[in-house]
């Protein structure tokens, strides 16, 4: 008799909790921390503003297993920026679904690099060299070399977890130049040679998931130089009055980002339309100002605010030092060279 | 001079054994010690010596609206896994008091395990099994499984009313004509309502502090305090977390003092003298 | 028993169905039920006949339209990374019409389908069973003759997963012993006027939020942190240590979370001791340090078995202390359970590592029970 009594209320709270959890707004997913702030900024809440449309915000660190695992699940994701690499292989199995490219304003308002049937440009990053400048009044850290030399440098060092541009700071650092990079990673000695290099230093290396981590590092004293997403330590200097450097001159490995629609998403329009705001050449040029990343729209560059040029990738006294990620390299080996590369960093 | 020595050598024993119980004990308390005051440190540094005083990590985690979300899912959470987990682990430990059978002790042993059973397997299970039910994103997979790890607290609470329980109360209470219902909420419930109400609270902190099974259940609709500070620490460790910390540490404090005099009251009532 | 009942449901179920994945092998059967039954018959020589192949081909079109070819794809990734692309490479490019046969066309887009290893694989998956994942958790695997080898040197990690697991909570149940013992000793002496306060002092961290306790020891042991500065201000040091995202901050924040844990049952057998066993022995001329090694030490010997096991069965389930205060060479099993479900979709071997995991937790469990009894573990 109790227990009748138990179930009937167990079961009308739990009955109290589902509709509670019913609704799902259309849920947009980025890179957090200081990047996602901005966003939120000059996207995702205008974009209510202007549409009626909720948003509900999550961040990851990439990884096309991650997405996969989205896709196979309940559709809980709809809209999210995406790397090139994942681009590629998400749209080649389907975890990912093609765009209305129409509903953007045609392919050839964005920079070529930036169109795909899957995806469009959201922005041009880098990954960097960045260290602590008050730490480092004179000699600091210029080249890779220098990063991987724990003798003239000593203390800590960070690196992002995974294979992607590891491999090509591993060479940089070995002094392959920027141009030989992807020529020597496609030999099977050109990977051993980059992974005895990090094993060079092994140590000493801490790694980092998530692009707020590596500015928080530096803040701490934790590490003395990480490698970073270029805009995350413009950000730190201007919100937290840092003073990061970033170690242009020492190379670096710029790419795009894209907007993908998850291949579960019960929610294409709305995910077409807020992707549509955000490639909208208008609402692009705000985001250099807050965060220092390229926008893909055509229109839009010739818009950014000439103040912050210094800080973007793709500036002219930047870009000579630049390499550009290659796509089709990491498309066919990410998932083989990322499990060596857990493999090796777990032991 | 062989006494002497003794003396000596004892002595030495015994400071030595303060000085380690000492250490021991700071070593327990010291790093909530330190975060205590940093919650309130004026700087954003989370180092001493601190520039000064102020409000304003609380201030502004009173105005982040993702904190509050966070903070009313997991009160949502909370809240119905302790009502499930109160109900059937009472249930339960009236029951196995009442009865006596074989194989009691390894049915105890099965009731108590979800104690034992590493968070991660619970997780990972009840991830892969929610799936095809579609009870991953929504709060109420999250109370269920929060409820199956809560309910042995209340099961092992309520038991240890239950020890001395005169049972010839409730043979007494259906004598006089009572329901057997009406026998349970007036003569049992007043006994072991201490034992409930210290499971649940047991049950309740076990849910609010959750973690793992939070990660692999929930989507970003229903992020939880804990899944938000664990992003918080890993990503912008600043002194809003510390206010955080600080806030839940006040919480538990409160709630590890309700229970102690909750035991103690149990224990006057039931005769037991300490 | 609606308790038993909803422990069923909720946990004893999901776990049983976790432990199926483990040696489940069911997507090729479900994606390309044909295909899976025609290899099941093939004697594993060469390349199947054309009519096998003919039939693979058309349901590796129907899987990809239906948009069911993921898993397929990802178990065979599974067992050999690389076969993810090969059998995407082939749904994507493949003719309607076969070009001659569809043994040349396939051979015709990937070499690798003219060669016997690939279709071994499937054959691998068609069967009910696997044992893959179980092999791969102990770095093993059936090479192409089907026999248990050791797999390459670069990829074996687990059983160092597996070893280091067990070293971390060895390490921490010792140094919980080694801190709790004399505290539980001290405390168990005192007069209950004292002592009481100071086991509210123990119990304290024991309720407060594990998050804000790695938090805490972030703070306290990062480069800069308050013992860092002790150490260089006391000239210890001259530059900072490292002790935290390493071995040494896993070892320190497991041990303080863990500690409540080894102090009670310690605390509760102790106080059982009657002070004058210890009187007794003095009086009967023995040193202090005989006394307790030969009369105290053996009668608490119940609580220092009951405190060590119940500290090791919860420290190799853990997972988010080390994940937070650890670097990448200190995770534990857990970390892996969670990484092969969250981060990739290979759940069998989320399944495998966590059965090992489980079945390791069970045994101790069995144990702790026979010695010390269930209704001697107090969580508070």
């Amino acid at each position: 008799m109790s227990v009748n009594l138990f179930r009937l209320a167990a079961l009308a709270g739990c009955v109290a909790m589902a509709t509670a959890a019913q609704a799902r707004d259309l849920t947009v997913v980025s890179w957090g921390g200081a990047y996602q702030d901005a966003q939120r900024e000059i996207y995702f809440q205008p974009f209510t503003a202007a549409t009626g449309i909720a948003l509900t915000e999550d961040s990851w660190n990439g990884g096309i297993g991650a997405l996969r695992a989205k896709a196979e699940g309940p559709a809980s994701w709809d809209v999210i920026q995406v790397e090139s690499d994942e681009l590629v292989l998400g749209c080649e199995e389907g975890t990912i679904v093609p765009l209305d490219w129409e509903a953007l304003g045609g392919e050839d308002q964005f920079l070529p690099a930036a169109v795909h049937e899957c995806g469009v440009g959201a922005i041009v990053w880098a990954t960097v060299l960045a260290y602590d400048g008050d730490k480092y009044p004179d000699n600091a850290p210029s080249s890779w070399a220098d990063f991987f030399d724990t003798e003239t440098y000593p203390g800590p060092r960070a690196l992002r977890s995974g294979a992607r541009q590891a491999l090509e700071f591993a060479l940089m650092g070995d002094g392959v130049p920027p141009d030989q990079i992807y020529d020597v990673l496609a030999t099977d000695e050109g990977i051993e040679r980059a992974f005895a290099k990090l094993d060079s230093i092994r140590d000493s290396l801490i790694f980092w998931e998530a692009g707020a981590q590596p500015p928080q590092l530096l803040a701490s004293g934790e590490v003395v130089m990480t490698s970073a997403y270029n805009g995350r330590i413009t950000a730190a200097n201007q919100d937290e009055g840092r003073n990061f450097q970033i170690a242009w001159d020492a190379g670096f490995v710029y790419q795009i980002d894209s907007w993908v629609v998850l291949g579960n998403s019960d929610k294409p329009d709305e995910a077409m339309q807020l992707i549509a705001y955000m490639s909208d050449p208008e609402n692009q040029k705000l985001l250099p100002p807050f965060i220092p990343y390229g926008p893909t729209h055509k229109d839009a560059a010739a818009k950014v605010d000439p103040a912050v040029l210094p800080n973007v990738p793709t500036a002219p006294e930047n870009i000579d030092h630049g390499l550009f990620f290659d796509r089709d390299f990491w498309v066919d080996r990410v998932e083989d060279l990322n499990a060596r590369f857990n493999a090796w960093a777990a032991q | 001079m062989a006494r002497q020595t003794r003396t000596t050598g004892q002595a030495l024993g015994h400071g030595l054994l303060w000085l380690w119980t000492v250490a021991a004990l700071v070593f327990l308390v010291a790093p909530i010690l330190v975060i205590v005051p940093l919650s309130f440190n004026a700087g954003a540094f989370l180092s001493f010596p601190m520039p000064g005083l102020s409000l304003r990590w609380y201030a502004e985690l009173w105005q982040t609206d993702v904190w509050w979300r966070s903070l009313v899912n997991s009160l949502i959470v909370g809240t119905g896994a302790t009502l499930i987990a109160v109900v059937l682990g009472t249930a339960a430990a009236v029951g196995l008091a009442m009865a006596r059978f074989p194989g009691k002790d390894a049915l105890m042993a099965v009731l108590i395990s979800p104690l034992i059973v590493p968070l991660v397997i619970v997780a990972a299970g009840s991830y892969f099994f929610f799936i095809p039910l579609g009870l991953t994103g929504s709060l109420l997979g999250l109370a269920l499984v929060h409820a199956a790890l809560g309910a042995p607290f209340v099961l092992i609470t309520v038991g240890a009313t239950l020890v001395g329980f005169d049972r010839n109360l409730v043979r007494a209470g259906a004598s006089l004509g009572a329901a057997p219902l009406e026998v349970f909420l007036r003569v049992t419930m007043p006994l072991i309502a201490p034992g409930m109400i210290s499971g649940g609270l047991f049950a309740f902190i076990t849910s609010f502090d959750e973690l793992v099974v939070a990660m692999f259940l929930t989507g970003p609709g229903q992020r939880t305090l804990p899944r938000q500070m664990f992003d918080g620490i890993r990503e912008n460790m600043s002194p809003t977390i510390l206010a955080v910390a600080t806030i839940l540490i006040v919480i538990s404090i409160l709630l590890l003092t309700t229970v102690e005099l909750l035991r103690r009251r149990s224990l006057r009532l039931r005769g037991i003298r300490e | 028993m609606p308790l038993l009942a909803f422990l069923l449901a909720f946990m004893v179920l999901p776990i049983g169905g976790m432990l199926r994945l483990a040696i489940s092998n069911g997507e090729l059967g479900s994606a390309m039920p044909a295909t899976t039954e025609a290899l099941r018959a093939w004697d594993g020589q060469g390349v199947p006949p054309e009519a096998v192949v003919a039939g693979f081909a058309a349901e590796l079109r129907a899987a990809r339209e239906a948009r069911a070819l993921g898993p397929v794809a990802q178990r065979l990734n599974n067992a050999h990374p690389g076969d993810r692309s090969l059998v995407q490479g082939a749904a994507r490019r493949l003719p309607d019409e076969p070009d001659g046969d569809w043994r040349a066309t396939l051979a015709g887009i990937d070499e690798a389908w003219g060669e016997p290893r690939i279709w071994r694989s499937l054959q691998a998956a068609s069967a009910p069973w696997t044992d893959l994942y179980l092999l791969q958790a102990l770095d093993l695997e059936r090479d192409a003759d089907g026999d248990i080898a050791s797999v390459r040197d670069d990829r074996a990690i687990y059983r160092s997963i597996l070893g280091r697991t067990f070293l971390i909570s060895l390490v921490v149940t010792l140094a919980c012993l080694a801190i709790g013992y004399p505290l539980a000793y001290k405390l168990a002496s005192l007069p209950p006027r004292i002592a009481n306060p100071l086991t509210i002092l123990v119990l304290l961290p024991f309720w407060t939020s594990l998050l804000v306790r790695s938090a805490a020891w972030i703070v306290v042991l990062q480069r800069e942190g308050p013992i860092n500065e002790a150490l260089l201000a006391l000239g210890i040091v001259d530059e900072p240590v490292q002790l935290v995202f390493n071995r040494i901050g896993v070892y320190i924040a497991m041990t303080h979370v863990l500690l409540p844990f080894m102090v009670l049952p310690l605390l509760s057998v102790m106080r059982s001791i009657p002070p004058s066993h210890m009187r007794a022995a003095l009086s009967l001329g023995a040193t202090p340090l005989e006394a307790f090694v030969r009369v105290y030490l053996p009668q608490t010997r119940a609580g220092i078995g009951a405190g060590c096991l119940l500290v090791f069965i919860l420290a190799i389930g853990y997972y988010i202390t080390p994940a937070l205060v650890g670097g990448a060479a200190d995770q534990m099993i857990s970390y892996f359970v969670a990484f092969f479900t969250i981060q990739t979709v290979n759940w069998g071997m989320a399944a495998a590592l966590g059965s090992i995991l489980l079945a390791a937790t069970l045994v101790l469990y069995l144990i702790y029970a026979r010695l010390v009894g269930i209704d001697r573990l107090r969580l508070g």
